[in-house]
């Protein structure tokens, strides 16, 4: 069997189902934060700095990362270069 | 030098904690340590029948903390396991008979006699868990390869570390390895990598722990017990040991043969 299909057949085990339910379900625990409110977070921070400078909204990404047991809310947002509003 | 407390707890309920920590006094007690278990699950009163010491209780952990008896009053010694004792919980009074504070001063005291004093925390979150881990010196979180068991794991390994009793050791109990390597069961990977702590042992699903607990005896006993063995291996790790992880097998037996053998065949 190639590595492909051992994957794909991976993916539909419910172990693997388990561990990914599992990995935002402690997400949220360990951040008393529910999945709608990091929602809602990620949208403000995107409102917030899109009134300073005009960002590639399709390439946002926003996310909550496990660093041990650390979370880290990565975000990465490309900025669009060419106009740049003014501030203020 | 003085004794450890080492603390088994779990959040979820029904995941092993009475019988581990049944197994890892017997097997710290065969090793020639002079070991006692408290029962910190006041009201729920399980490891006296776990050890088979259920006839013998005459004073309780309540008792001892009120002053209405001497520890060596309360003190039961193991039928088998001379080196072996047992603090039994009341089973009348409710979790608020003892305080946090009580349990570390009865701790102190046992520290002097006693090379290891092992809590058999109650479920939950609340007193009863506060009791248990106020002493510690080493927490063991145990959890099956289950969500429900994994979530709350996480939120005891958090409370752990919030009070300062961490790093927690985590026992993954009750593996069926079989259900594993068909992706039916989360592995012991799976769940150290989604609670991020430091693994003190596996155990794998075994019979022998439940017929050997219906005659009151703990399975560490058993020489061919699989749990057995892991158990014991535990208790190597609890003092020190650098003791490698032992391989999952599948479930042996006639038709764990049976698949294998149909199953290597149809590669």
């Amino acid at each position: 069997m190639s590595g492909f299909f051992e994957q794909l057949f991976h993916r539909d085990t419910s172990a693997y189902q388990a561990k990914e339910r599992m990995k935002l379900v402690l997400i949220n625990d360990r951040i008393n934060m529910s999945s709608s409110a990091l929602d809602n977070l990620k949208t403000e921070i995107i409102g917030v700095i899109s009134r300073h400078v005009e960002i590639d909204q399709d390439a946002v990404r926003i996310e909550m990362k496990q660093d041990g047991r650390q979370q880290r809310l990565i975000a990465d947002i490309p900025l669009k270069s060419s106009r740049r509003k003014s501030v203020g | 030098m003085p004794g450890k407390v080492v603390t088994i707890t779990s959040g979820k309920g029904g995941v092993g904690k009475t019988t581990a920590t049944a197994n890892l006094g017997a097997a710290l007690a065969a090793e020639g340590k002079k070991v006692v278990c408290i029962d910190a699950d006041i009201g729920l009163r399980n490891l006296d029948v776990v050890l088979g010491l259920e006839n013998r209780i005459v004073y309780d952990l309540v008792d001892l903390i009120e002053g209405r008896c001497r520890s060596r009053q309360a003190l039961i010694r193991d039928k088998r396991l001379p080196e072996l004792f047992l603090i039994p919980a009341a089973q009348t009074r409710d979790k608020s008979a003892v305080s946090p504070s009580d349990m570390t001063r009865l701790c102190d005291d046992l520290r002097g006699e006693f090379d290891w004093i092992l809590i058999d925390s109650p479920a939950g979150i609340e007193r009863g868990f506060r009791n248990a881990i106020a002493p510690t010196d080493i927490a063991v979180v145990i959890t099956n390869p289950e969500v429900a068991a994994v979530r709350d794991a996480d939120r005891i390994i958090g409370l752990i570390e919030a009070e300062e009793k961490g790093p927690a050791r985590l026992l993954i109990n009750r593996i069926k390895p079989g259900m594993v390597k068909r992706g039916e069961m989360l592995s012991p990977d799976d769940v150290l990598e989604l609670l991020a702590v430091e693994l003190i042992g596996m155990v794998p699903e075994d019979e022998v722990v439940i017929t050997s607990t219906n005659r009151g005896t703990p399975v560490v006993l058993d020489g061919k017990s699989k749990a057995g063995q892991a158990f014991r291996n535990i208790a190597k790790r609890l003092q020190g040991e650098k003791i490698p992880f032992l391989p999952l097998e599948e479930e042996s037996g006639f038709f764990g043969k049976i698949s294998k053998l149909i199953r290597t065949g149809g590669n």
